[in-house]
């Protein structure tokens, strides 16, 4: 008897399913997408925009996207989101660390809905999952080039936040200017916003003064390699290739790639075996890349760049290996000692020779 | 030939009929300016107006959530007008919701994670009291020095977001928030949450303080001497002193009074929708409730439906942003419109249009 319920059971719930999958073979899968900012910023928004508009090309008539710009976090995000659900939205990438609170309410009222949280940290449904990029990787890189070029031997770094991605992206550049310019110095402007043209604009004029003759940026707008190309000194741009705005400034920029993963994560809700995850990807997953290397960049130091970028893709080299010390002079790794994950997620410290503190 | 002739009064059906003129005009605007971005205008404005409110699919959800969103837009603007119609102009309500937030947010900090009842209303006393102290800032230094208190207290907006900045990432900090900008989730601590009061309804202590702060304005602008100094001192300023109306003290007052009502937004919405202090925590109440003064009028009641309308068209925009794909920009510039709008005809409560052949000369 209880076997024949259990068949039973197990009968209705396959029909079920694949009723479902027949639903959803005919229906496109809707896609949702929030953004903290606006589509045409070209830094942090602009990468997740162009990543859903891949999706759109990749999966064609498969997958319907929709979006909403400039949300902010809180009430609005939430309302957003659930009027996105009811909608009968399948899927939600809530594309901002401070959706994070919205996102897991959210969740918990819509468990159909499958929910992608960017750079977050909080899990408090089933149907949450993380996703965050290793820009730190990037960084060594950047940092490594900006060593080999300075002539004033002065970096200037306009920063955002005193967060651990900010402070991780510092020291990660610093740490690999420093390996092949002992007299390399960081000079760090915090501008206290993500996106402010005019006062990155600012920062950079100022840091120029200070002798700079390289920018680094963890702001997203453009304004900084304008004024670099303006003021006749060299560039790394940030999340999108910036070279249309400083032609012959731009060394590069860290690009974040978020369209394979987007298309993995669709294709598994498509064929009905998403499951929430937890994931940081690199070089390797394809979400950190780099845009076209400027021709100015001397052929050596291409060379050796495009090796750095080999080894950390193979796994061969970790960015923050040991020995490496905190700016106190107390010591953080050990020889030959690779950073775990947890350090990095929650640095609040300059390394070694790094001068100027951290804002506190 | 159209010509403009000064009404002696200014008209009373007029000044009712204008915000209602101002809606139809900015569809019909709004209308060809989705029309030009090639949607179909009565989807988007059927969208915008209409689906919120009706539509089986999203009104059970969206309607309560238009007092979520308008609760703070009615109490920030009922505190404005008083002071508008005196002739004082705080423009810095944003910096005022700011700092409110950041005091009762502070509170609830310094006793978390203690229970106790009397965590919430110390949390209401110091968010007015916030309030109340940033906007006392372009009061003295227009009484006492007789600066220009809208530049000033526009200025402090940027200072009260450099400190919510500051406080986001430093003292106000979570330490279990790995590393992230931003404070502790204040509505998920019972002593301190301004929850939804009925379930399903919006309703929380923001909303209801809105109401109270309407209903205390209209007694006090209506039905009390005060009131009556404030529209004396808007509208004659002369007439007002010889009246015995000491003009420093009305602008301590107005001001106080709009700051406060601006700083209790402020600590409403932080510690329920908004959940916790972070550097975005601002998004525009205290400028967009200046729209919502002037829409209703100045008038206490007016500013209850003006401050749904504007909700609505939130909301609204947003479905019609993911449901249509119109940019967010289009519907800043439809909201625009409604203002524009409203001044625009707003000539007509003051004037009579009259139709009359130039007579040659």
């Amino acid at each position: 008897m209880k076997r024949r319920i259990l068949l039973a059971t197990s009968a209705f719930a396959l029909g079920l399913s694949a009723l479902s999958g027949a639903a959803l073979a005919d229906d496109p899968l809707k896609v949702g997408f929030i953004y903290i900012g606006p589509v045409g910023d070209h830094g942090w928004t602009f990468t997740h925009d162009q990543a859903r508009v891949a999706v759109e090309e990749h999966f064609g008539d498969a997958v319907e996207t929709n979006y909403v710009e400039n949300v902010a976090y809180g009430a609005d995000a939430e309302r957003v989101m659930s009027q996105m659900a009811l909608s009968g939205v399948d899927m939600i990438f809530a594309t901002s660390f401070g959706y994070g609170p919205d996102v897991n309410s959210v969740a918990q009222r819509f468990p159909d809905v499958a929910f992608e949280h960017a750079t977050g940290y909080i899990q408090e449904a089933p149907n949450v999952g993380l996703y965050n990029a290793r820009f730190y990787e990037g960084r060594a890189v950047i940092g490594h080039i900006a060593g080999r070029m300075t002539e004033t031997n002065t970096i200037g770094y306009i920063a955002s936040f005193p967060i651990p991605e900010v402070i991780m992206g510092i020291n990660s550049a610093y740490l690999h200017a420093r390996a092949v310019n002992p007299d390399v110095q960081f000079r760090v402007v915090w501008a206290y916003s993500w996106y402010d043209p005019a006062q990155e604009a600012a920062a950079a004029e100022a840091l120029i003064e200070q002798g700079a003759d390289i920018l680094m940026q963890h702001t997203d707008s453009t304004a900084p390699v304008t004024i670099a190309q303006d003021r006749g000194i060299l560039a790394f741009g940030q999340a999108s290739d910036m070279t249309a705005f400083a032609p012959e400034s731009h060394l590069t920029a860290i690009l974040d790639e978020w369209a394979p993963y987007y298309i993995d994560r669709i294709q598994a809700r498509i064929d009905g075996n998403w499951e929430a995850g937890n994931v940081w990807h690199g070089i390797v997953d394809g979400m950190v890349g780099f845009a076209p290397m400027n021709e100015r960049i001397p052929a050596d130091v291409l060379e050796e760049a495009e090796a750095m970028i080999a080894a950390i893709e193979a796994g061969e080299y970790h960015p923050f290996t040991g020995p490496i010390n905190r700016q106190d002079g107390s010591a953080w790794l050990a020889e030959g000692e690779v950073a775990p994950d947890g350090d990095l997620l929650g640095m609040d410290f300059y390394v070694e020779g790094m001068t100027g503190d951290v804002p506190n | 030939m159209l010509r403009l002739e000064k009404r002696p009064q200014p008209s009373k059906f007029w000044n009712w009929a204008t915000p209602v003129l101002a809606v139809v005009l900015t569809m019909i605007a709004g209308g060809l300016l989705f029309m030009a971005l090639g949607k179909d205008p009565f989807a988007a404005i059927k969208m915008i107006f209409w689906d919120p409110l009706f539509s089986p699919q999203f009104a059970a959800y969206s309607r309560p959530q238009l007092l979520v969103k308008a609760g703070p837009l009615i109490l920030i603007a009922v505190g404005l007008a008083v002071g508008f119609r005196a002739g004082i102009w705080n423009i810095g309500a944003e910096g005022q919701y700011i700092i409110g937030a950041l005091c009762g947010a502070a509170v609830a900090l310094w006793f978390w994670p203690a229970p106790g009842w009397y965590i919430f209303p110390l949390m209401v006393l110091a968010g007015a009291f916030g309030g109340w102290a940033w906007a006392m800032i372009p009061a003295i230094l227009k009484t006492r020095f007789n600066t220009n208190e809208i530049l000033v207290s526009l200025l402090l907006v940027y200072v009260a977001e450099k400190i919510l900045a500051a406080m986001s990432v430093g003292r106000m900090r979570n330490p279990d928030g790995a590393g992230f900008p931003g404070s502790r989730n204040i509505s998920q601590y019972p002593a301190a949450s301004n929850q939804e009061l009925i379930a399903n309804t919006g309703m929380h202590w923001g909303v209801v303080a809105a109401f109270i702060a309407v209903i205390f304005t209209y007694i006090m602008l209506h039905r009390h001497i005060l009131g009556f100094q404030v529209q004396l001192a808007g509208q004659a300023p002369r007439a007002a002193r010889f009246a015995g109306v000491a003009p420093a003290r009305l602008i301590v007052l107005c001001l106080g009074f709009s700051g406060a009502m601006a700083g209790l937004a402020g600590m409403f919405e932080v510690s329920g929708p908004a959940r916790m202090i972070s550097i975005d925590f601002n998004s525009y109440y205290g400028f967009t409730a200046i729209i919502v003064a002037f829409l209703g009028r100045l008038h206490p009641v007016g500013i209850v439906l003006a401050g749904l309308l504007m909700a609505l068209t939130y909301i609204g925009g947003e479905l019609a942003q993911f449901m249509l794909g119109l940019p967010s920009a289009a519907i800043q510039v439809f909201q625009g419109m409604l203002l524009f709008f409203l001044l625009a005809v707003d000539v007509l409560s003051n004037y009579r249009i009259r139709l009359s052949v130039r007579e040659a000369v």
